[in-house]
């Protein structure tokens, strides 16, 4: 047992230090640590930049395009990445579909799309949720009927978020009507230009646009874009979710970003003539939250020496979610506890907003479904009592 | 010992829920904001001629010296309506900084009647939410005075015609009533994420006349304010009662895995703890406004309010966040009332004081008052 790195990976280390230090415009900062994504044409130039050096997809194997690093590299490049203030990539197409496209897809599959996501050609969304179908994903009711060469899609999707973007839509649907629910589902990737696609954006709550609902009506999508086997959708569907709670991990690793972003607005607000941050009571707080980080950027470790090691994780990817999303919306309500009054100065009438306004708050806000996206706090607890502790 | 409203409060509340229903139906949220300045000139309009704005404005300043609960019963509606309205800074804190001046008469007057808007700046840069810190700086002595300095946050003061400042003078902290469009004064404007507009103000050498006497402005500032945080309990009240009651509604509709969401044992309880908080933060509501009835020396007063500031706002917190996380998906949507309801219970915690803030105040209330 040991906490300690290599020579090589610490060369690797000061590598990849170098490599953010040129990349990384400080217009993201505020952003990026409030935990917001960025616009999409920052987060393609971003991507471009790490497929260019190399670097586009860590955590793929070596085969398909990644950079074929151990855990303890893609520990060292998401800290470096975090401690420069660099976004999260963008995961959708990264750590959901392409893994499963080179796990279970046709070589004509891997050959076309994984390139594309890698070199940030493509942009994917994930149909997945329906209106009746959120935490309860196996009752979807989006058809896929077979007519010739073609899968015909009618149903509506809904929480795709940047749809109003994607190139392409990696879709659950049913192919057949079976006595199990989870049992007749099929995974099927769907050009975006497809006719008889329709998008209404959805207003939440932190007036950014991320989300929408997307109407599938009579949607032709070829045979071949069938991933794996017909009607195995939900198993593929399952791993996916599994690997949604591993991005967390990296997520978690980002969390000091948002602990820095509270702690500068802590220096630059007084309170009683006094720096914020010198405040006892505001210091054991933010104490409080750089603690129950360290426990969790230590959870995580345990993680990838996990993966490194081939040893089954168990419950603590949901372990993970669970603490990320928690410290995450406290940290941010955090900061906005440090902004003082100018909490309320979310956007100017005219002129500029404060110091960290909107993206802090816009954070606070966006922290709220962190707790409900990628399975639930509730589902997540269902889940290590029922898979862990045999309840 | 009475917690029943009277018949006449029982009117005011029924009269609240009447306003709040008819211009602000909780249906449609997003399509009522973009009719926000129209909305928002309907319901003043209502307010003045129901009698509210001179509700809460003392008889001897020609008002109709409506008590802190009869201001309970109107703000609780306008909580559970979720009505963005400048009332609280207007008609209640205002008239209590300036009550019984006759510089302020036709301030006053013009409050009661809806013609003019005015709101108070109390908070500057380095001082937290402490009332007592104050640098603005005035010269002067009669009617002539001048003030510069800066003023953080005017809560709901984007709208105002007037301003009513504290600033030192010789003497100590003292109040000043300025106009908005004064010489001198430059007003900068905020929207929050639940719609109330603030502002922020910069005095340089602006013309000001003094309110009350000079230097004694601190214990009026404090009961002031007090009066206006009872009233944004009352509000944050009514909205977490509203909240609650919808995702009670939501618990029983919404079907997941086969049933209905609400047959969950972890959601049952989660909704019971909401239900706790809300029967808590309404007693501590009643506690505040009601002690501000009592003859209370100033120091116990502000211990109380304190008290249920911070709890207040604590209980709000947890209502509109659990509201937010048992709709799913739906409670972060911006679509349905829910998520607009927990942006007030965020902003109310902020607005006069943080219950971080009120927490310190209610440990060392003779040091942070007067």
């Amino acid at each position: 047992m040991d906490l300690d790195f290599t020579p090589a990976e610490l060369a690797f280390r000061d590598e990849v230090r170098a490599f953010f230090a040129k990349t990384v415009p400080a217009e993201w900062l505020t952003r990026v640590r409030a935990g917001l994504r960025l616009e999409p044409a920052e987060l393609i130039a971003y991507q471009k930049a790490l497929a260019a050096k190399g670097w586009g997809a860590p955590t793929w194997p070596v085969e398909y395009g990644g950079p074929g690093w151990t855990p303890a590299q893609n520990y060292i490049f998401e800290s470096e990445s975090a401690r420069a203030g660099a976004p999260i990539q963008f995961h959708q197409g990264l750590e959901l579909i392409g893994p499963i496209i080179f796990t279970y897809g046709s070589q004509e599959l891997k050959d076309r799309y994984l390139p594309g996501i890698i070199n940030a050609d493509d942009w994917w969304c994930q149909g997945y949720s329906e209106p009746g179908a959120g935490s309860d994903l196996a009752s979807l009711r989006t058809t896929a009927v077979r007519d010739g060469n073609h899968y015909v899609l009618n149903g509506q999707k809904m929480w795709t978020s940047y749809a109003q973007v994607a190139s392409h839509m990696f879709v659950l649907a049913r192919t057949s009507q079976e006595p199990k629910r989870q049992q007749g589902i099929s995974l099927l990737l769907v050009d975006m230009k497809t006719p008889g696609i329709a998008i209404r954006k959805i207003e939440t709550m932190d007036e950014k646009y991320t989300t929408n609902e997307v109407f599938l009506d009579d949607v032709r999508v070829p045979a071949g874009n069938l991933v794996g086997t017909e009607g195995k959708g939900w198993e593929y569907g399952k791993v996916l979710l599994d690997r949604e709670r591993m991005v967390c991990s990296a997520t978690a690793i980002h969390l000091p970003q948002v602990l820095d972003g509270v702690r500068d607005a802590a220096r630059a607000r007084k309170v009683g003539g006094v720096p914020l941050i010198e405040t006892p009571a505001f210091a054991a707080q933010l104490a409080q939250l750089e603690i129950e980080a360290m426990a969790l950027e230590t959870m995580v470790l345990r993680l990838l020496a996990d993966l490194a090691s081939g040893a089954d994780s168990g419950p603590r990817g949901s372990m993970v979610k669970l603490r990320w999303s928690d410290l995450y919306q406290r940290a941010t309500a955090l900061w906005m506890d440090a902004l003082g009054p100018e909490a309320a100065h979310f956007r100017a009438l005219e002129g500029e907003a404060p110091a960290d306004m909107p993206y802090g708050m816009q954070g606070a806000l966006y922290s709220r479904v962190t707790s409900i996206y990628g399975g639930s706090s509730e589902i997540q607890h269902n889940i290590i009592a029922r898979r862990a502790l045999g309840l | 010992m009475n917690f029943e409203y009277s018949d006449e409060q029982r009117m005011l509340a029924d009269s609240a829920n009447r306003l709040g229903a008819d211009l602000w139906p909780s249906s449609d949220r997003l399509k009522l904001l973009e009719h926000f300045d129209d909305l928002t000139a309907r319901t003043a309009a209502q307010m003045a001629e129901l009698g509210w704005l001179m509700l809460p404005i003392a008889e001897d300043d020609g008002g109709l010296g409506g008590s802190a609960v009869d201001v309970m019963a109107i703000m609780e509606g306008v909580g559970r309506h979720l009505i963005p309205t400048s009332y609280v800074a207007n008609a209640v804190l205002v008239p209590a900084l300036v009550s019984g001046d006759p510089a302020a008469a036709d301030l006053l007057a013009a409050i009661g009647e809806g013609s003019a808007k005015a709101a108070a700046g109390l908070l500057e840069p380095d001082g937290g939410y402490d009332l007592g810190w104050v640098e603005c700086a005035a010269t002067g002595s009669g009617a002539d005075w001048t003030l510069t300095g800066e003023k953080l946050h005017v809560e709901d003061g984007a709208d105002a015609d007037w301003f009513v400042v504290t600033a030192k003078t010789d003497a100590g902290i003292s109040l000043f009533l300025v106009r908005a469009d004064a010489p001198g004064l430059t007003v900068s404007r905020f929207r929050a994420i639940d719609q109330h507009r603030h502002a922020r103000l910069k005095l340089d050498g602006v013309t000001v006349v003094l309110i009350g006497e000079a230097g004694a402005a601190l214990p009026r500032v404090e009961l002031a304010v007090d009066k206006a945080i009872c009233a944004h309990l009352a509000e944050a009240v009514g909205s977490m009662e509203a909240a609650h009651a919808a995702t009670l509604e939501y618990l029983r509709t919404r079907k997941q895995f086969g049933v209905a969401i609400g047959s969950f044992q972890s959601l049952q309880h989660r909704a019971v703890d909401m239900a706790i908080a809300l029967e808590e933060a309404r007693s501590m509501s009643y506690r505040a406004t009601l002690s501000l009835s009592l003859s209370l020396p100033a120091a116990e007063r502000r211990r109380v309010v304190s008290a249920a500031k911070a709890r207040v706002g604590q209980c709000g917190l947890y209502v509109g966040r659990q509201a937010v996380q048992l709709h799913g998906g739906v409670g972060f949507s911006d679509e349905l009332i829910i998520s607009h309801h927990l942006k007030r219970q965020m902003m109310l915690d902020c607005a006069y004081g943080s219950s971080e803030h009120h927490v310190a105040r209610f440990v060392a209330p003779q040091v942070l008052g007067a």
